[in-house]
Protein backbone atom coordinates (compact mmCIF):
# COMPACT_ATOMS: atom_id res chain seq x y z
CA UNK A 1 0.00 0.00 0.00
CA UNK A 2 1.64 3.06 -1.27
CA UNK A 3 -0.07 6.78 0.43
CA UNK A 4 0.96 9.94 -0.30
CA UNK A 5 0.26 12.70 1.88
CA UNK A 6 0.19 16.37 0.87
CA UNK A 7 1.26 18.63 3.59
CA UNK A 8 1.83 22.41 3.26
CA UNK A 9 3.59 25.43 5.32
CA UNK A 10 1.32 27.83 6.27
CA UNK A 11 1.43 30.56 9.20
CA UNK A 12 0.83 29.33 12.85
CA UNK A 13 -2.11 31.02 14.77
CA UNK A 14 -0.15 33.50 16.19
CA UNK A 15 1.94 34.92 13.79
CA UNK A 16 1.04 38.11 12.75
CA UNK A 17 0.43 39.03 9.62
CA UNK A 18 1.40 42.09 7.98
CA UNK A 19 0.56 42.83 3.91
CA UNK A 20 3.88 43.66 2.49
CA UNK A 21 4.81 46.89 0.80
CA UNK A 22 3.96 46.20 -2.51
CA UNK A 23 0.71 44.28 -1.50
CA UNK A 24 1.34 41.36 -3.32
CA UNK A 25 1.29 38.65 -0.60
CA UNK A 26 2.32 38.70 3.27
CA UNK A 27 5.52 39.89 4.38
CA UNK A 28 6.78 36.70 5.85
CA UNK A 29 9.84 37.65 7.70
CA UNK A 30 8.50 37.22 11.39
CA UNK A 31 5.82 34.69 10.52
CA UNK A 32 6.31 31.13 12.45
CA UNK A 33 5.14 28.30 9.82
CA UNK A 34 3.46 25.37 10.73
CA UNK A 35 1.89 21.97 9.25
CA UNK A 36 -1.79 23.42 7.76
CA UNK A 37 -4.53 22.19 10.30
CA UNK A 38 -6.71 19.46 7.83
CA UNK A 39 -3.04 18.31 6.54
CA UNK A 40 -1.57 17.40 10.20
CA UNK A 41 -5.28 15.33 10.13
CA UNK A 42 -4.82 13.44 6.69
CA UNK A 43 -1.24 12.76 7.45
CA UNK A 44 -2.72 11.25 11.03
CA UNK A 45 -4.91 8.79 8.55
CA UNK A 46 -2.24 7.89 5.94
CA UNK A 47 -0.84 6.57 8.94
CA UNK A 48 -2.81 4.94 10.63
CA UNK A 49 -4.24 3.56 7.44
CA UNK A 50 -0.44 1.67 6.92
CA UNK A 51 -0.08 0.35 10.42
CA UNK A 52 -3.89 -1.21 10.07
CA UNK A 53 -2.72 -2.91 7.02
CA UNK A 54 0.61 -3.85 8.21
CA UNK A 55 2.64 -3.04 5.69
CA UNK A 56 3.38 -0.21 2.88
CA UNK A 57 4.87 3.24 2.78
CA UNK A 58 3.48 7.05 3.30
CA UNK A 59 5.48 9.55 1.69
CA UNK A 60 4.60 13.13 2.14
CA UNK A 61 4.93 15.90 -0.40
CA UNK A 62 5.08 19.32 -0.02
CA UNK A 63 5.86 22.43 -1.77
CA UNK A 64 7.48 25.49 -0.92
CA UNK A 65 11.01 27.39 0.20
CA UNK A 66 13.56 25.58 2.07
CA UNK A 67 13.65 26.54 5.92
CA UNK A 68 10.16 26.32 6.17
CA UNK A 69 9.16 23.08 4.03
CA UNK A 70 11.81 21.16 5.72
CA UNK A 71 10.48 21.98 9.07
CA UNK A 72 7.13 20.37 8.30
CA UNK A 73 8.64 17.47 6.51
CA UNK A 74 11.48 16.68 9.34
CA UNK A 75 8.33 16.72 11.55
CA UNK A 76 5.98 14.15 9.56
CA UNK A 77 9.24 11.97 8.75
CA UNK A 78 9.77 12.18 12.96
CA UNK A 79 5.36 10.98 13.35
CA UNK A 80 6.74 8.12 11.34
CA UNK A 81 6.55 9.37 7.82
CA UNK A 82 8.62 6.77 5.56
CA UNK A 83 10.06 9.45 3.22
CA UNK A 84 9.44 12.81 1.63
CA UNK A 85 9.42 14.56 -1.65
CA UNK A 86 10.41 18.45 -1.27
CA UNK A 87 9.50 20.44 -4.60
CA UNK A 88 11.75 23.44 -3.78
CA UNK A 89 11.11 27.17 -4.95
CA UNK A 90 12.05 30.40 -3.66
CA UNK A 91 9.11 32.36 -4.50
CA UNK A 92 6.50 31.29 -2.08
CA UNK A 93 3.80 33.47 -3.85
CA UNK A 94 1.46 30.41 -4.68
CA UNK A 95 -1.66 31.44 -6.05
CA UNK A 96 -2.71 29.14 -8.48
CA UNK A 97 -4.05 26.01 -7.32
CA UNK A 98 -4.68 24.20 -11.06
CA UNK A 99 -1.29 25.12 -11.41
CA UNK A 100 0.34 24.05 -8.58
CA UNK A 101 -1.86 20.34 -8.93
CA UNK A 102 0.04 20.23 -11.99
CA UNK A 103 3.31 20.59 -10.73
CA UNK A 104 2.61 18.01 -8.24
CA UNK A 105 0.95 15.42 -10.90
CA UNK A 106 4.28 15.36 -12.95
CA UNK A 107 6.54 15.11 -9.97
CA UNK A 108 3.98 12.06 -8.73
CA UNK A 109 2.97 10.29 -11.88
CA UNK A 110 5.42 7.08 -11.78
CA UNK A 111 5.19 6.78 -7.61
CA UNK A 112 1.70 5.49 -9.03
CA UNK A 113 0.26 5.69 -5.27
CA UNK A 114 -2.95 3.65 -3.99
CA UNK A 115 -3.80 6.62 -2.15
CA UNK A 116 -2.97 10.30 -2.09
CA UNK A 117 -4.53 12.22 1.34
CA UNK A 118 -4.80 15.99 0.86
CA UNK A 119 -5.81 18.50 3.77
CA UNK A 120 -9.42 20.09 2.65
CA UNK A 121 -8.27 23.21 2.61
CA UNK A 122 -5.47 25.58 3.01
CA UNK A 123 -5.55 27.94 5.83
CA UNK A 124 -3.57 30.98 3.35
CA UNK A 125 -5.49 30.57 -0.01
CA UNK A 126 -8.14 28.73 1.39
CA UNK A 127 -8.99 27.36 -2.21
CA UNK A 128 -9.79 23.58 -1.28
CA UNK A 129 -9.08 22.51 -4.38
CA UNK A 130 -5.73 21.67 -5.05
CA UNK A 131 -5.92 17.77 -3.72
CA UNK A 132 -8.98 17.18 -5.53
CA UNK A 133 -7.66 18.55 -8.67
CA UNK A 134 -4.57 16.94 -8.33
CA UNK A 135 -6.68 13.37 -8.41
CA UNK A 136 -8.22 14.24 -11.19
CA UNK A 137 -5.22 14.66 -13.22
CA UNK A 138 -3.84 11.67 -12.00
CA UNK A 139 -7.14 9.45 -12.95
CA UNK A 140 -8.23 8.68 -9.28
CA UNK A 141 -11.30 8.28 -7.69
CA UNK A 142 -12.35 11.17 -5.84
CA UNK A 143 -14.12 11.65 -2.29
CA UNK A 144 -13.95 15.59 -0.68
CA UNK A 145 -14.66 16.21 3.28
CA UNK A 146 -13.62 12.56 4.81
CA UNK A 147 -14.64 11.99 8.25
CA UNK A 148 -14.16 8.06 8.74
CA UNK A 149 -12.32 5.89 5.95
CA UNK A 150 -12.40 1.97 5.55
CA UNK A 151 -10.08 0.31 3.67
CA UNK A 152 -10.72 -2.92 2.13
CA UNK A 153 -8.69 -4.96 -0.54
CA UNK A 154 -9.90 -3.09 -4.08
CA UNK A 155 -11.58 -0.07 -2.48
CA UNK A 156 -12.11 2.41 0.20
CA UNK A 157 -15.26 3.15 2.08
CA UNK A 158 -15.35 6.61 3.49
CA UNK A 159 -17.75 8.42 5.79
CA UNK A 160 -18.56 12.44 4.06
CA UNK A 161 -19.57 15.35 5.67
CA UNK A 162 -22.54 16.88 3.69
CA UNK A 163 -24.33 20.25 4.45
CA UNK A 164 -26.05 21.27 7.76
CA UNK A 165 -25.25 17.68 9.69
CA UNK A 166 -26.09 15.42 7.07
CA UNK A 167 -23.18 12.81 5.92
CA UNK A 168 -22.63 9.71 3.24
CA UNK A 169 -20.78 6.39 3.11
CA UNK A 170 -19.53 6.30 -0.74
CA UNK A 171 -17.04 3.60 -1.95
CA UNK A 172 -14.26 4.47 -4.22
CA UNK A 173 -12.24 2.09 -6.37
CA UNK A 174 -8.79 2.27 -5.88
CA UNK A 175 -6.32 4.18 -6.49
CA UNK A 176 -8.30 6.99 -4.68
CA UNK A 177 -7.20 10.50 -3.59
CA UNK A 178 -9.35 11.88 -0.94
CA UNK A 179 -9.53 15.65 0.62
CA UNK A 180 -9.78 15.11 4.55
CA UNK A 181 -12.11 16.83 6.71
CA UNK A 182 -10.28 18.26 10.39
CA UNK A 183 -11.75 16.37 13.39
CA UNK A 184 -11.60 12.52 12.02
CA UNK A 185 -8.63 11.24 14.28
CA UNK A 186 -6.00 12.59 16.64
CA UNK A 187 -3.15 13.73 15.23
CA UNK A 188 -0.02 12.16 17.54
CA UNK A 189 2.91 13.72 18.24
CA UNK A 190 6.66 12.67 17.71
CA UNK A 191 7.95 10.37 19.53
CA UNK A 192 11.98 11.02 20.52
CA UNK A 193 12.67 7.69 18.62
CA UNK A 194 10.56 9.09 15.93
CA UNK A 195 12.45 12.01 16.07
CA UNK A 196 16.22 9.88 15.81
CA UNK A 197 14.72 7.84 13.26
CA UNK A 198 13.40 10.94 11.13
CA UNK A 199 17.42 12.09 10.45
CA UNK A 200 17.99 8.81 7.82
CA UNK A 201 15.15 9.12 5.99
CA UNK A 202 15.11 10.17 2.58
CA UNK A 203 14.18 13.56 1.53
CA UNK A 204 14.08 14.28 -2.55
CA UNK A 205 14.50 17.64 -3.64
CA UNK A 206 12.72 18.79 -6.79
CA UNK A 207 12.58 21.98 -8.37
CA UNK A 208 9.15 23.62 -9.32
CA UNK A 209 11.12 25.66 -11.84
CA UNK A 210 11.71 22.35 -14.01
CA UNK A 211 8.25 21.23 -13.57
CA UNK A 212 6.43 24.54 -13.69
CA UNK A 213 4.92 24.88 -17.31
CA UNK A 214 4.57 29.23 -16.95
CA UNK A 215 0.92 29.19 -17.15
CA UNK A 216 -0.88 31.20 -14.23
CA UNK A 217 -4.90 30.40 -14.56
CA UNK A 218 -5.65 33.15 -11.77
CA UNK A 219 -3.70 35.49 -10.52
CA UNK A 220 -3.83 37.69 -7.02
CA UNK A 221 -3.40 41.48 -8.37
CA UNK A 222 -3.87 42.87 -4.37
CA UNK A 223 -3.80 41.79 -0.92
CA UNK A 224 -5.10 44.02 1.85
CA UNK A 225 -6.74 44.67 4.86
CA UNK A 226 -10.67 44.19 5.07
CA UNK A 227 -12.70 47.13 5.66
CA UNK A 228 -14.97 46.58 8.82
CA UNK A 229 -18.69 46.89 8.49
CA UNK A 230 -20.46 47.06 11.73
CA UNK A 231 -20.27 49.67 14.55
CA UNK A 232 -17.86 47.56 16.89
CA UNK A 233 -17.51 49.52 20.38
CA UNK A 234 -13.94 48.38 21.38
CA UNK A 235 -14.37 48.64 24.91
CA UNK A 236 -10.41 49.56 26.03
CA UNK A 237 -8.78 50.56 29.45
CA UNK A 238 -7.06 48.31 31.52
CA UNK A 239 -8.65 45.18 32.47
CA UNK A 240 -10.84 46.43 35.60
CA UNK A 241 -12.32 49.22 33.42
CA UNK A 242 -12.77 46.48 30.30
CA UNK A 243 -14.84 44.19 32.77
CA UNK A 244 -16.79 46.70 34.55
CA UNK A 245 -17.93 48.38 31.38
CA UNK A 246 -18.70 44.94 30.12
CA UNK A 247 -20.75 44.00 33.07
CA UNK A 248 -22.95 47.15 32.51
CA UNK A 249 -23.48 46.23 29.05
CA UNK A 250 -24.67 43.61 29.95
CA UNK A 251 -27.29 44.17 32.81
CA UNK A 252 -28.31 48.25 30.87
CA UNK A 253 -28.09 47.73 27.18
CA UNK A 254 -28.50 43.74 26.43
CA UNK A 255 -29.77 42.93 29.31
CA UNK A 256 -29.07 39.99 30.34
CA UNK A 257 -28.05 40.17 33.79
CA UNK B 1 -23.44 32.66 -23.46
CA UNK B 2 -21.67 35.12 -20.99
CA UNK B 3 -22.70 34.15 -17.88
CA UNK B 4 -24.42 30.97 -16.56
CA UNK B 5 -25.76 30.13 -12.94
CA UNK B 6 -26.24 26.71 -12.14
CA UNK B 7 -29.21 26.06 -9.62
CA UNK B 8 -28.16 23.14 -7.47
CA UNK B 9 -30.74 21.08 -6.38
CA UNK B 10 -31.63 20.78 -2.78
CA UNK B 11 -34.17 17.41 -3.13
CA UNK B 12 -35.92 18.99 -5.27
CA UNK B 13 -36.01 22.56 -4.67
CA UNK B 14 -33.37 25.76 -5.07
CA UNK B 15 -30.71 25.59 -3.13
CA UNK B 16 -30.41 29.51 -1.30
CA UNK B 17 -26.93 30.04 -2.40
CA UNK B 18 -27.95 29.64 -5.75
CA UNK B 19 -30.08 32.42 -5.49
CA UNK B 20 -27.25 34.75 -4.41
CA UNK B 21 -25.10 33.45 -6.91
CA UNK B 22 -27.81 34.58 -9.70
CA UNK B 23 -28.16 38.29 -7.76
CA UNK B 24 -24.16 38.21 -8.40
CA UNK B 25 -24.09 37.24 -11.79
CA UNK B 26 -27.28 39.71 -12.42
CA UNK B 27 -25.14 42.69 -11.07
CA UNK B 28 -21.92 41.53 -13.50
CA UNK B 29 -24.54 41.29 -16.55
CA UNK B 30 -26.03 44.77 -16.07
CA UNK B 31 -22.07 46.29 -15.38
CA UNK B 32 -20.53 44.49 -18.54
CA UNK B 33 -23.89 44.50 -20.81
CA UNK B 34 -23.62 40.89 -20.58
CA UNK B 35 -26.31 37.42 -21.32
CA UNK B 36 -27.09 35.69 -18.28
CA UNK B 37 -28.68 32.29 -18.40
CA UNK B 38 -30.05 30.15 -15.69
CA UNK B 39 -29.22 26.06 -15.89
CA UNK B 40 -31.63 23.95 -13.68
CA UNK B 41 -30.77 20.40 -13.66
CA UNK B 42 -31.35 17.11 -11.30
CA UNK B 43 -34.31 15.43 -9.49
CA UNK B 44 -37.25 17.86 -11.04
CA UNK B 45 -35.67 19.85 -12.32
CA UNK B 46 -38.42 21.19 -14.60
CA UNK B 47 -39.86 22.95 -11.24
CA UNK B 48 -36.92 24.37 -10.45
CA UNK B 49 -36.75 25.95 -14.20
CA UNK B 50 -40.05 27.11 -13.81
CA UNK B 51 -39.23 28.29 -9.92
CA UNK B 52 -36.79 31.08 -11.60
CA UNK B 53 -39.24 31.93 -15.01
CA UNK B 54 -40.02 35.27 -13.21
CA UNK B 55 -36.15 36.63 -12.79
CA UNK B 56 -34.78 38.56 -15.02
CA UNK B 57 -32.32 35.97 -17.03
CA UNK B 58 -32.09 35.64 -21.27
CA UNK B 59 -32.95 32.23 -21.44
CA UNK B 60 -33.22 29.42 -18.54
CA UNK B 61 -31.98 25.82 -19.50
CA UNK B 62 -33.19 22.42 -18.42
CA UNK B 63 -31.08 19.58 -18.65
CA UNK B 64 -33.01 16.30 -17.43
CA UNK B 65 -31.13 13.01 -17.51
CA UNK B 66 -32.01 10.18 -15.01
CA UNK B 67 -28.02 9.88 -14.29
CA UNK B 68 -28.05 13.27 -12.55
CA UNK B 69 -31.09 12.88 -10.35
CA UNK B 70 -28.93 11.83 -7.89
CA UNK B 71 -26.07 13.74 -6.61
CA UNK B 72 -21.79 12.03 -7.49
CA UNK B 73 -18.89 13.64 -8.38
CA UNK B 74 -18.01 11.56 -11.20
CA UNK B 75 -21.61 12.43 -12.53
CA UNK B 76 -21.15 16.67 -11.86
CA UNK B 77 -18.48 16.63 -13.21
CA UNK B 78 -18.83 15.01 -16.22
CA UNK B 79 -21.87 16.68 -16.93
CA UNK B 80 -20.61 20.22 -16.32
CA UNK B 81 -17.24 19.55 -18.47
CA UNK B 82 -20.01 18.35 -21.61
CA UNK B 83 -22.36 21.50 -20.81
CA UNK B 84 -19.34 24.05 -20.65
CA UNK B 85 -17.98 22.43 -24.26
CA UNK B 86 -21.27 23.44 -25.55
CA UNK B 87 -22.52 26.22 -24.02
CA UNK B 88 -18.85 27.98 -23.73
CA UNK B 89 -19.77 30.67 -21.22
CA UNK B 90 -17.65 32.83 -20.05
CA UNK B 91 -18.34 32.23 -16.80
CA UNK B 92 -20.02 29.65 -14.51
CA UNK B 93 -21.86 31.22 -10.83
CA UNK B 94 -21.95 29.22 -8.11
CA UNK B 95 -22.77 29.51 -4.47
CA UNK B 96 -19.94 27.79 -2.41
CA UNK B 97 -21.57 25.06 -1.25
CA UNK B 98 -20.17 21.30 0.00
CA UNK B 99 -21.33 20.18 -3.42
CA UNK B 100 -19.58 22.58 -5.24
CA UNK B 101 -16.24 22.14 -3.44
CA UNK B 102 -16.84 18.61 -4.06
CA UNK B 103 -16.71 18.69 -8.01
CA UNK B 104 -16.12 22.26 -9.37
CA UNK B 105 -12.42 21.50 -9.10
CA UNK B 106 -12.51 18.25 -11.23
CA UNK B 107 -14.30 20.44 -13.58
CA UNK B 108 -11.17 23.00 -13.44
CA UNK B 109 -9.03 20.11 -14.02
CA UNK B 110 -10.68 18.31 -16.99
CA UNK B 111 -11.33 21.74 -19.13
CA UNK B 112 -8.02 23.57 -17.39
CA UNK B 113 -9.95 26.54 -16.68
CA UNK B 114 -9.09 28.30 -13.37
CA UNK B 115 -11.90 27.74 -10.37
CA UNK B 116 -12.40 31.30 -7.93
CA UNK B 117 -13.72 29.75 -5.30
CA UNK B 118 -15.28 31.27 -2.19
CA UNK B 119 -15.53 35.08 -3.11
CA UNK B 120 -17.09 37.67 -0.98
CA UNK B 121 -17.44 40.18 -3.93
CA UNK B 122 -16.36 41.82 -7.41
CA UNK B 123 -15.91 44.82 -8.76
CA UNK B 124 -15.60 45.40 -12.38
CA UNK B 125 -12.51 47.07 -13.58
CA UNK B 126 -11.34 48.11 -16.86
CA UNK B 127 -14.54 45.83 -18.54
CA UNK B 128 -13.71 42.99 -16.10
CA UNK B 129 -14.59 41.75 -13.04
CA UNK B 130 -11.88 41.72 -10.40
CA UNK B 131 -13.03 38.83 -7.52
CA UNK B 132 -12.49 39.04 -4.17
CA UNK B 133 -11.82 36.26 -1.33
CA UNK B 134 -10.63 36.14 2.45
CA UNK B 135 -7.21 35.05 2.90
CA UNK B 136 -5.39 33.97 5.61
CA UNK B 137 -8.56 32.40 7.69
CA UNK B 138 -10.19 35.69 6.91
CA UNK B 139 -7.94 38.19 8.01
CA UNK B 140 -6.83 40.00 4.63
CA UNK B 141 -8.18 39.94 1.25
CA UNK B 142 -7.40 38.86 -1.82
CA UNK B 143 -8.07 40.88 -5.42
CA UNK B 144 -7.90 37.72 -8.27
CA UNK B 145 -8.35 38.20 -11.73
CA UNK B 146 -8.84 34.90 -14.14
CA UNK B 147 -6.46 34.44 -17.26
CA UNK B 148 -8.87 32.27 -18.60
CA UNK B 149 -9.21 31.88 -22.42
CA UNK B 150 -11.78 29.74 -21.73
CA UNK B 151 -14.90 29.55 -19.11
CA UNK B 152 -13.77 31.19 -15.55
CA UNK B 153 -15.72 29.46 -12.46
CA UNK B 154 -16.10 31.08 -9.55
CA UNK B 155 -18.27 30.31 -6.32
CA UNK B 156 -19.83 33.00 -3.34
CA UNK B 157 -19.61 32.51 -0.16
CA UNK B 158 -22.87 32.41 1.46
CA UNK B 159 -24.36 36.03 2.00
CA UNK B 160 -22.04 37.90 -0.36
CA UNK B 161 -24.90 38.49 -2.20
CA UNK B 162 -28.81 38.59 -1.24
CA UNK B 163 -30.94 36.72 -2.34
CA UNK B 164 -33.96 39.25 -2.17
CA UNK B 165 -31.86 41.16 -4.58
CA UNK B 166 -32.71 39.32 -7.62
CA UNK B 167 -34.52 41.46 -10.30
CA UNK B 168 -37.88 39.71 -11.76
CA UNK B 169 -38.26 39.54 -15.24
CA UNK B 170 -39.07 36.57 -17.08
CA UNK B 171 -37.39 34.36 -19.70
CA UNK B 172 -38.25 30.97 -21.90
CA UNK B 173 -37.03 27.72 -21.10
CA UNK B 174 -34.90 25.55 -23.86
CA UNK B 175 -33.76 21.87 -22.86
CA UNK B 176 -30.24 20.83 -23.48
CA UNK B 177 -28.90 17.35 -23.29
CA UNK B 178 -25.29 15.75 -22.74
CA UNK B 179 -24.36 12.49 -24.36
CA UNK B 180 -23.66 10.20 -21.02
CA UNK B 181 -23.71 6.66 -19.93
CA UNK B 182 -24.00 5.36 -16.31
CA UNK B 183 -20.53 4.41 -16.86
CA UNK B 184 -18.92 7.43 -15.71
CA UNK B 185 -19.73 6.76 -12.40
CA UNK B 186 -17.14 4.74 -10.63
CA UNK B 187 -18.02 6.04 -6.91
CA UNK B 188 -20.75 4.11 -5.05
CA UNK B 189 -23.15 6.46 -2.58
CA UNK B 190 -25.19 5.29 0.18
CA UNK B 191 -27.96 7.55 1.27
CA UNK B 192 -26.85 10.33 3.23
CA UNK B 193 -27.99 10.14 7.25
CA UNK B 194 -27.84 12.29 10.36
CA UNK B 195 -25.72 10.92 13.40
CA UNK B 196 -28.02 10.11 16.37
CA UNK B 197 -29.76 12.62 17.51
CA UNK B 198 -29.29 13.43 21.33
CA UNK B 199 -27.04 15.91 22.85
CA UNK B 200 -27.76 19.75 23.48
CA UNK B 201 -30.14 21.97 21.63
CA UNK B 202 -28.60 24.85 21.70
CA UNK B 203 -30.82 26.70 19.57
CA UNK B 204 -33.33 28.46 22.12
CA UNK B 205 -30.59 29.25 23.99
CA UNK B 206 -30.93 33.10 25.82
CA UNK B 207 -27.12 33.20 26.44
CA UNK B 208 -24.42 31.17 24.82
CA UNK B 209 -20.66 31.30 25.97
CA UNK B 210 -19.11 30.03 22.97
CA UNK B 211 -15.24 28.75 23.20
CA UNK B 212 -12.50 28.60 21.05
CA UNK B 213 -8.82 27.65 20.24
CA UNK B 214 -8.01 30.40 22.68
CA UNK B 215 -8.96 28.90 25.47
CA UNK B 216 -5.49 26.98 24.69
CA UNK B 217 -5.60 23.44 27.16
CA UNK B 218 -8.66 21.18 27.78
CA UNK B 219 -7.75 21.66 31.45
CA UNK B 220 -8.65 25.53 31.24
CA UNK B 221 -12.64 24.95 30.21
CA UNK B 222 -12.93 25.06 34.03
CA UNK B 223 -13.00 28.68 34.24
CA UNK B 224 -14.89 28.50 31.44
CA UNK B 225 -18.02 26.45 32.89
CA UNK B 226 -17.64 28.89 35.80
CA UNK B 227 -18.74 31.46 33.49
CA UNK B 228 -21.74 29.83 32.10
CA UNK B 229 -23.19 29.25 35.64
CA UNK B 230 -22.93 32.62 36.59
CA UNK B 231 -24.55 33.58 33.44
CA UNK B 232 -26.95 30.72 33.32
CA UNK B 233 -26.03 30.43 29.74
CA UNK B 234 -25.77 27.26 27.54
CA UNK B 235 -21.44 26.17 26.31
CA UNK B 236 -21.11 26.49 23.28
CA UNK B 237 -17.57 26.27 21.12
CA UNK B 238 -15.68 26.63 17.60
CA UNK B 239 -15.13 23.18 15.58
CA UNK B 240 -11.47 22.97 16.69
CA UNK B 241 -12.82 22.03 20.37
CA UNK B 242 -15.16 19.18 19.46
CA UNK B 243 -12.08 18.19 17.06
CA UNK B 244 -9.43 18.00 19.63
CA UNK B 245 -12.42 15.97 21.65
CA UNK B 246 -12.92 18.40 24.80
CA UNK B 247 -16.18 18.81 24.12
CA UNK B 248 -19.06 17.01 22.76
CA UNK B 249 -19.86 17.41 18.48
CA UNK B 250 -23.36 18.76 20.01
CA UNK B 251 -22.00 21.93 21.23
CA UNK B 252 -20.19 22.80 18.18
CA UNK B 253 -21.81 26.10 16.32
CA UNK B 254 -20.98 26.71 12.45
CA UNK B 255 -21.92 25.34 8.92
CA UNK B 256 -21.28 21.84 10.50
CA UNK B 257 -22.69 22.80 13.69
CA UNK B 258 -25.59 24.36 15.29
CA UNK B 259 -27.34 27.34 14.14
CA UNK B 260 -27.56 29.70 16.80
CA UNK B 261 -29.12 33.09 17.72
CA UNK B 262 -29.13 34.00 21.16
CA UNK B 263 -29.90 37.64 22.92
CA UNK B 264 -26.07 36.99 23.86
CA UNK B 265 -23.36 35.19 22.06
CA UNK B 266 -19.68 35.71 24.18
CA UNK B 267 -17.08 34.67 21.89
CA UNK B 268 -14.45 33.81 23.54
CA UNK B 269 -11.07 33.24 21.72
CA UNK B 270 -12.58 32.49 18.44
CA UNK B 271 -11.52 34.14 15.34
CA UNK B 272 -14.34 34.39 13.46
CA UNK B 273 -13.84 32.40 10.32
CA UNK B 274 -17.15 32.26 7.71
CA UNK B 275 -18.16 28.65 8.93
CA UNK B 276 -18.14 29.62 12.32
CA UNK B 277 -19.73 32.93 11.95
CA UNK B 278 -23.01 31.30 9.61
CA UNK B 279 -23.67 29.85 12.68
CA UNK B 280 -23.76 32.79 15.06
CA UNK B 281 -24.02 35.90 13.19
CA UNK B 282 -27.93 35.83 13.41
CA UNK B 283 -27.13 36.64 17.36
CA UNK B 284 -29.22 39.71 18.82
CA UNK B 285 -25.85 41.28 20.56
CA UNK B 286 -22.35 39.72 20.04
CA UNK B 287 -19.37 40.28 22.45
CA UNK B 288 -16.03 39.13 21.43
CA UNK B 289 -13.03 38.87 23.61
CA UNK B 290 -9.46 38.17 21.54
CA UNK B 291 -6.18 38.89 21.74
CA UNK B 292 -5.66 39.59 18.53
CA UNK B 293 -7.37 43.20 17.75
CA UNK B 294 -7.83 42.04 14.21
CA UNK B 295 -9.49 39.17 14.43
CA UNK B 296 -11.96 38.53 11.57
CA UNK B 297 -14.72 38.19 14.88
CA UNK B 298 -14.75 41.77 15.46
CA UNK B 299 -16.43 42.23 12.38
CA UNK B 300 -19.24 40.99 13.28
CA UNK B 301 -19.17 42.05 17.01
CA UNK B 302 -21.62 44.58 18.75
CA UNK B 303 -18.81 44.78 21.49
CA UNK B 304 -15.31 44.12 21.60
CA UNK B 305 -12.55 43.59 24.07
CA UNK B 306 -8.73 42.90 23.06
CA UNK B 307 -7.19 41.49 26.04
CA UNK B 308 -6.47 37.57 27.42
CA UNK B 309 -9.32 35.34 27.99
CA UNK B 310 -7.39 33.27 30.84
CA UNK B 311 -7.25 36.71 32.20
CA UNK B 312 -10.68 38.24 31.59
CA UNK B 313 -13.04 35.40 31.77
CA UNK B 314 -11.93 34.45 35.53
CA UNK B 315 -12.76 38.11 36.08
CA UNK B 316 -15.52 38.38 34.46
CA UNK B 317 -17.42 35.47 36.25
CA UNK B 318 -16.43 37.26 39.76
CA UNK B 319 -17.90 40.55 38.64
CA UNK B 320 -21.09 39.09 37.43
CA UNK B 321 -21.51 37.42 40.02
CA UNK B 322 -21.31 40.11 42.48
CA UNK B 323 -23.59 42.23 40.18
CA UNK B 324 -26.10 40.01 40.74
CA UNK B 325 -25.88 39.62 44.43
C1 LIG C 1 -16.23 22.74 5.41
C2 LIG C 1 -15.84 23.35 6.73
C3 LIG C 1 -16.77 23.33 7.75
C4 LIG C 1 -16.46 23.92 8.98
N1 LIG C 1 -17.41 23.95 9.96
C5 LIG C 1 -17.16 24.65 11.09
C6 LIG C 1 -18.18 24.81 12.10
O1 LIG C 1 -19.30 24.30 11.99
N2 LIG C 1 -17.88 25.52 13.21
C7 LIG C 1 -16.65 26.13 13.39
O2 LIG C 1 -16.44 26.78 14.42
N3 LIG C 1 -15.68 25.97 12.47
C8 LIG C 1 -15.90 25.25 11.33
N4 LIG C 1 -14.90 25.10 10.42
C9 LIG C 1 -13.52 25.55 10.78
C10 LIG C 1 -13.29 27.05 10.62
O3 LIG C 1 -12.86 27.30 9.30
C11 LIG C 1 -12.19 27.55 11.58
O4 LIG C 1 -11.03 26.79 11.39
C12 LIG C 1 -12.60 27.48 13.04
O5 LIG C 1 -13.87 28.09 13.23
C13 LIG C 1 -11.58 28.19 13.90
O6 LIG C 1 -11.88 28.02 15.26
P1 LIG C 1 -11.28 29.03 16.35
O7 LIG C 1 -11.73 30.41 16.03
O8 LIG C 1 -11.65 28.48 17.68
O9 LIG C 1 -9.71 28.84 16.21
P2 LIG C 1 -8.62 29.80 15.57
O10 LIG C 1 -8.99 30.22 14.21
O11 LIG C 1 -7.32 29.12 15.79
O12 LIG C 1 -8.68 31.11 16.48
C14 LIG C 1 -8.30 31.18 17.81
C15 LIG C 1 -8.44 32.63 18.24
O13 LIG C 1 -8.14 32.75 19.62
C16 LIG C 1 -7.36 33.92 19.84
N5 LIG C 1 -6.61 33.68 21.07
C17 LIG C 1 -5.60 32.80 21.28
N6 LIG C 1 -5.22 32.83 22.56
C18 LIG C 1 -6.01 33.74 23.20
C19 LIG C 1 -6.09 34.22 24.53
N7 LIG C 1 -5.32 33.74 25.52
N8 LIG C 1 -7.00 35.17 24.80
C20 LIG C 1 -7.83 35.68 23.84
N9 LIG C 1 -7.79 35.24 22.57
C21 LIG C 1 -6.89 34.29 22.24
C22 LIG C 1 -6.53 34.07 18.60
O14 LIG C 1 -6.15 35.45 18.42
C23 LIG C 1 -7.49 33.58 17.51
O15 LIG C 1 -8.24 34.65 16.97
C24 LIG C 1 -15.18 24.51 9.20
C25 LIG C 1 -14.25 24.50 8.15
C26 LIG C 1 -14.57 23.94 6.93
C27 LIG C 1 -13.56 24.02 5.84
N1 LIG D 1 2.38 24.01 -1.57
C1 LIG D 1 1.75 22.91 -1.13
N2 LIG D 1 2.45 21.87 -0.60
C2 LIG D 1 1.82 20.77 -0.15
N3 LIG D 1 0.50 20.59 -0.18
C3 LIG D 1 -0.26 21.58 -0.70
C4 LIG D 1 0.31 22.79 -1.19
N4 LIG D 1 -0.70 23.58 -1.63
C5 LIG D 1 -1.86 22.89 -1.39
N5 LIG D 1 -1.59 21.68 -0.83
C6 LIG D 1 -2.56 20.65 -0.39
O1 LIG D 1 -3.85 20.93 -0.95
C7 LIG D 1 -4.80 21.18 0.10
C8 LIG D 1 -5.81 22.22 -0.34
O2 LIG D 1 -5.17 23.45 -0.57
P1 LIG D 1 -5.94 24.71 -1.21
O3 LIG D 1 -6.47 24.27 -2.53
O4 LIG D 1 -4.91 25.79 -1.32
O5 LIG D 1 -7.02 25.06 -0.24
C9 LIG D 1 -3.96 21.54 1.32
O6 LIG D 1 -4.66 21.27 2.51
C10 LIG D 1 -2.73 20.65 1.12
O7 LIG D 1 -2.99 19.32 1.54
Amino acid sequence: MKIGVLIKQVPGGDSPLRVSSDHSWIDETSVNFETNESDSYALEEGLQLREKKGEGEVVVISMGPDGRTQKIIKEALSKGANRCIHIVEDNARETDPLQTAIIFAKALKNERFDLILSGLQSLDLGMGQTGVILGELLGMSIATLVMATELTNESIRVKRELESGWFQWVTLPLPACLSIQSGLNQPRYPSLKGIMGAKKKEIKPLSKSELFDGNEHQSITRVYSIQKAKQTEMISGDVNQQISRLVDVMKTEIKVL
Amino acid sequence: MDILIVLENKSGSIHRMSLEALAAGQKLASELNLSLSILAMGKNGGDLANDVSNFKADEILLLENPILDNYSSDGYSFAFTSILGQEKPKYLFMGHTYMVRDFLPRVSAKLQIPFISDVIQFNVDNDAPVFTKQVFNAKLAADIVSNSHGTTLVSFQSAAYQSDQVESGSAEIRTISIDMDASVIKTQSEEPFKEEAGGIDLTNAEIIVSIGRGIGKEENLSIVNTLVDALGAELGSSRPIVDSGWLEPSRQIGSSGQNVAPKMYLALGISGAIQHVVGMKGSKNIVAVNKDPEAPIFEIADYGIVGDILEIIPKLSEAIQAAKN
